[in-house]
């Protein structure tokens, strides 16, 4: 599971470099997530735009990380591929969270 | 159970009706599945066979929605046999699609575990909760009965047979 951090005037962006957020690598997912969170107080956005895929297992892990990171911080989401925000759409989680509809600009990579 | 008609997909050109044991028992007339895998229940074999899958599907020139929709029903179907069916998770999966008129009828096959009610699983969406009650599972049996019709489900000699229709968007 390769994911990336930046930072922008919203918040730290978790880019997921990887297509699937699955039954294989939910786990990971939630794990690489944690990790990266572990500091950060601004709200998080978790860029999907490289995410063609996502099941129920993936929808899952993301919520869980929602979890986490509340109360503190938000966590929003950006870039849903076609797919993956009918997804969203018929579990109606996309009442949930903050959707962008693209990542924001970053000002830089994040240390 | 009576034999299901179906209709060929003359896509490809003359179809044939042949015998289909499909190595659980099952005996009836077929139209060549655009679709046909074995494959041990797991996320890694799931990934593979899904892959397959979505190129057969794009081979026979079905739409992109119609692909997605599959690949994601038979993700869900996939995973609930590895986690449930399969007391370790392991264990012989048989997938099946062929092609009608008006969309697409799969048949999903395992030997594990019957289900425990003997019925298809029809739960409520889970709740939309406040973000420390928000639900991270429960949403699989929701999705495929989003975007599938006609599910049926037997157990037959041992194994658990799931049929259902994606229709066309």
């Amino acid at each position: 599971m390769d994911i990336r951090l930046s930072r922008s005037a919203q918040g730290l962006i978790i880019t997921v470099d990887d297509a699937r957020i699955d039954a294989a690598v939910a786990i990971e997912f939630k794990e690489a997530v944690r990790s990266a969170t572990e500091e950060s107080g601004t709200p998080v956005i978790l860029d999907l735009s490289k995410v063609t895929f996502l099941d129920s297992s993936g929808l899952g892990a993301i919520v869980a990380v929602m979890k986490l990171l509340a109360p503190d911080r938000r966590l929003e989401l950006a870039g849903l591929t076609p797919s993956v925000a009918k997804v969203f759409r018929l579990t109606r989680m996309d009442t949930v969270f903050t959707i962008h509809p693209q990542p924001p600009g970053t000002l830089q990579e994040a240390g | 159970m009576p034999n299901r008609v179906i209709s060929f997909f003359q896509a490809t050109g003359a179809a044939r009706a042949s015998p289909d044991t499909g190595g659980f028992g099952a005996e009836r007339l077929a139209a060549k599945p655009l679709f046909s895998r074995h494959l041990n229940a797991g996320v890694y074999e799931t990934r593979a066979a899904l892959r397959d899958l979505v190129q057969a599907l794009g081979s026979a020139g079905l739409d992109a929605e119609m692909i997605d929709n599959t690949e994601l029903i038979l993700a869900e179907v996939l995973n609930n046999i590895a986690e449930h069916a399969y007391v370790d998770g392991e264990g012989p999966v048989a997938v099946q699609v062929m092609c009608q008129r008006d969309g697409l009828v799969c048949e999903v096959s395992d030997r594990g575990r019957a289900l425990t009610s003997g019925v298809l699983p029809d739960p409520a969406l889970p709740k939309i909760a406040p973000p420390d009650h928000l639900p991270e599972g429960g949403f699989g049996w929701h999705i495929i009965r989003s975007l599938a019709c006609d599910l049926s489900y037997r157990r037959d000699g041992g194994a658990n047979r799931l049929v259902f229709r994606i229709p066309c968007a």
